[in-house]
């Protein structure tokens, strides 16, 4: 039997995968095993209810209510001592269960701490702004939303960053295919001519190794190559170039360039 | 075909125009050439002085974290190079270590002394660069040209060691390919024995420049509490008062071995972080003549592994593929299908030169990380313009974006 596939993440899957492979752990510790880490999710649950948590490759990893997200960050910031936000975004797991995983990263330069913490929103559900404790959220946020789809509740400028104004659609969506949408292929051909234009512009040529050989604007003489030094021109008459101003020049009154003399020399 | 020129609706194309309140709107950028790349400002203007910054990137976004999530992780490699160009071995170490970190793996001592023997190169190509760059927008066209004739010395030793001068792609998950070339080490110390009167030669040129001081003193300030809440790193937040340097506080390879200081000042204006980039070009230098000396004992002491052994992750060197059935086929394996981590979530912060570059990979036991957050420090040197530049001058604009060394490859990724 074919291995199910979910039609919505149109990422790039493995070709080949063993029927009986079973993939191995990052191993995950135990919170009380660091007393940095327990005493801090202590002061966290003792006011915030906490779904997870553990430590994984030296980083509290610790799960929280989607709603409790501003608060948790204060108490951190004010009385733990994480001053940092180093990192925030999105994981989309639309394809698995409509959810995404937003992760914070924060960082205690006292403590030489980092903490994780995330929680799950449904698709379309909005996250609360933490860009009144962070202003670094300011432009994670926004990446977010432009990359996501995601918005933030009192942002106050929510707007795409990466992503032109008028774009449409979320990049980083496990449904959005590695190549872009039709709104992407034809996105400056529909701006620029307009819709009706894309028949007599045709398509982006994708291919990076594409030559057209009769092309004679970029690729000059191509299939037609000659030896260095061979002479091209057929007995073609030189352009003359004059570079006389209409007025003439100053104090040049009259210029005959064929009884003139180059000098060639420049050691004379 | 004609364009229709009604379908073209520039936002801010124009240069300039007019509001009711005399408040004048300067688009300044995408392509100015003190914008360091891409990077378009909206200033809003009372006269000379700014009133609100809106600073407007994604001019060079190419996608990277999509296409990590499309590509098995040896392909993400040289995609990492075009992040930072300016030091793209210290992109790739991150996204190596990153992996390593992942899957659990020691790197062998050899390659860790070379590895920090780039990484510390390419520290300094990044400063020089800096300077040269912004001593040219201040209009020091003198520091320009010594600072690159010092930067294009260290591009040959590492053309020298991978072939590349710019995008380097000269570290691998697990190690590195190769050893460092026979003229390597003495290429190195030539130019390190130089270094000190380089350095000081540039600042014989600006530190007591009355020009230099003027643009720099007192502009640009930033508060520690501003630099930690827009979450800033590197020299950045050094010059702000904060003496963090992941080298020093969480230290990765072998940099808890070697002896450095991490120059730090309280001022927090462009000057400071002037100074600090001198300061660190110096504590490099004191780096790498420890990492020779490293070197040599790797080499006394006849180690000379230079990739993990890992047969599940990592190819076997390249004598064992050649002459042996059973590394042909692993190497085959990886090379197809890629390597598969485990299943896991790790985030990696180093210390890049322009600050703290972290890579977050979402695994899930599959060749292709299923998400991968690159953390570049420069988008938020980058945010920090908004809060930075109102009530500067226009002329400040130009060397705050200087001493804030952003990188429009890593601001846009």
């Amino acid at each position: 039997m074919r291995a199910y596939t979910p039609k919505d993440d149109v990422q790039a899957k493995a070709y080949y995968t063993d029927r009986f492979y079973v993939a191995p752990q990052v191993p995950k510790q135990d919170v009380a095993d660091d007393a940095v880490f327990a005493a801090d999710l202590e002061a966290i649950s003792a006011k915030f209810e906490v779904k997870e948590s553990f430590i994984q490759v030296g980083q509290m990893v610790v799960y929280i209510n989607a709603n409790d997200i501003y608060a948790v960050l204060e108490l951190m910031r004010d009385e733990l001592e994480y001053t940092q936000l180093t990192e925030m975004s999105a994981i989309d797991w639309l394809a698995k269960d409509n959810t995404f995983e937003i992760f914070y990263q924060m960082l205690s330069m006292n403590k030489r701490k980092r903490i994780r913490i995330k929680y799950f929103i449904e698709n379309g559900q909005a996250v609360d702004s933490v860009e009144k404790l962070f202003r670094s959220a300011d432009w994670s946020e926004r990446e977010m939303f432009d990359m996501f789809g995601i918005e933030a509740n009192n942002h106050p400028f929510m707007k795409r960053i990466l992503m032109p104004y008028d774009w449409q659609g979320n990049p980083l969506l496990k449904t959005y295919p590695l190549e872009g949408d039709e709104f992407a292929a034809w996105y400056e051909v529909d701006k620029i001519y307009g819709k009706e234009a894309r028949d007599i512009i045709g398509p982006e040529l994708r291919d990076t190794a594409r030559v057209d050989r009769y092309d004679s604007n970029r690729f000059a003489r191509l299939g037609f190559e000659v030896p260095k030094g061979t002479e091209i021109t057929d007995d073609m008459e030189k352009t003359v170039q004059s570079y006389q101003e209409d007025g003439g020049v100053f104090l040049i009154t009259k210029l005959d360039k064929e009884s003139s003399k180059v000098i060639d020399d420049p050691q004379r | 075909m004609a364009q229709i020129k009604n379908r073209l609706t520039p936002f801010f194309e124009n240069i300039t125009f007019d509001r009711d309140d005399n408040e004048l709107v300067l688009n300044f950028g995408p392509q100015h050439p003190s914008a360091h790349g891409q990077l378009r400002l909206m200033l809003h203007l009372q006269q000379e002085q700014i009133v609100k910054a809106h600073p407007d990137v994604g001019y060079l976004h190419r996608g990277m974290e999509k296409m990590a999530e499309n590509m098995i992780y040896n392909e993400f490699m040289p995609t990492t190079d075009r992040m930072d160009y300016i030091a793209s071995s210290s992109n790739n170490y991150g996204f190596a270590l990153a992996v390593e970190k992942l899957i659990g793996l020691e790197v062998p001592r050899r390659a860790k002394v070379i590895r920090m023997m780039l990484l510390e190169i390419n520290r300094l190509m990044s400063h020089l660069f800096w300077l040269a760059t912004t001593a040219l927008d201040i209009g020091a066209m003198t520091v320009f040209l010594y600072a690159f004739r010092e930067r294009e010395y260290l591009m040959d030793i590492i053309e020298g060691y991978c072939g590349a001068r710019l995008t380097h792609a000269a570290i691998r998950i697990g190690g590195v390919p190769l050893d460092i070339q026979d003229s390597f080490l003495h290429q190195l110390r030539v130019f390190l024995n130089k270094l000190p009167e380089n350095i000081k030669d540039y600042e014989d040129l600006l530190d007591t420049n009355r020009i230099w001081l003027m643009r720099m003193e007192e502009v640009g300030t930033i508060s520690t509490e501003m630099a930690l809440s827009w979450g800033c790193s590197g020299p950045m937040l050094r010059a702000s008062g904060v003496a963090w340097d992941l080298r020093k506080e969480e230290p990765y390879e072998l940099y808890d071995e070697v002896e450095f200081n991490v120059p730090f000042s309280d001022k927090g204006d462009n000057f400071a972080r002037y100074r600090i980039y001198m300061e660190e070009m110096r504590e490099s230098a004191k780096i790498l003549y420890q990492v020779i000396e490293m070197y040599e004992k790797c080499v006394d002491n006849n180690e000379t592994a230079l990739m993990a052994h890992a047969p599940k992750y990592i190819s076997a060197p390249k004598l064992d593929i050649m002459t042996q059935n059973y590394s042909l086929m692993q190497h085959f394996v990886l090379v197809t299908q890629g390597m598969r981590p485990p299943v896991g979530e790790v985030y990696v912060a180093t210390e890049s030169p322009k600050g703290e570059l972290g890579f977050f990979i979402n695994s899930q036991g599959g060749p292709y990380p299923y998400r991968l957050k690159l953390r570049a420090p420069s988008f938020w040197h980058t945010g920090i313009l908004t809060d930075l530049l109102p009530g500067h001058y226009i002329p400040d604009v130009v060397s705050i974006i200087g001493t804030t060394n952003i990188v429009f490859g890593e601001v846009d990724r």
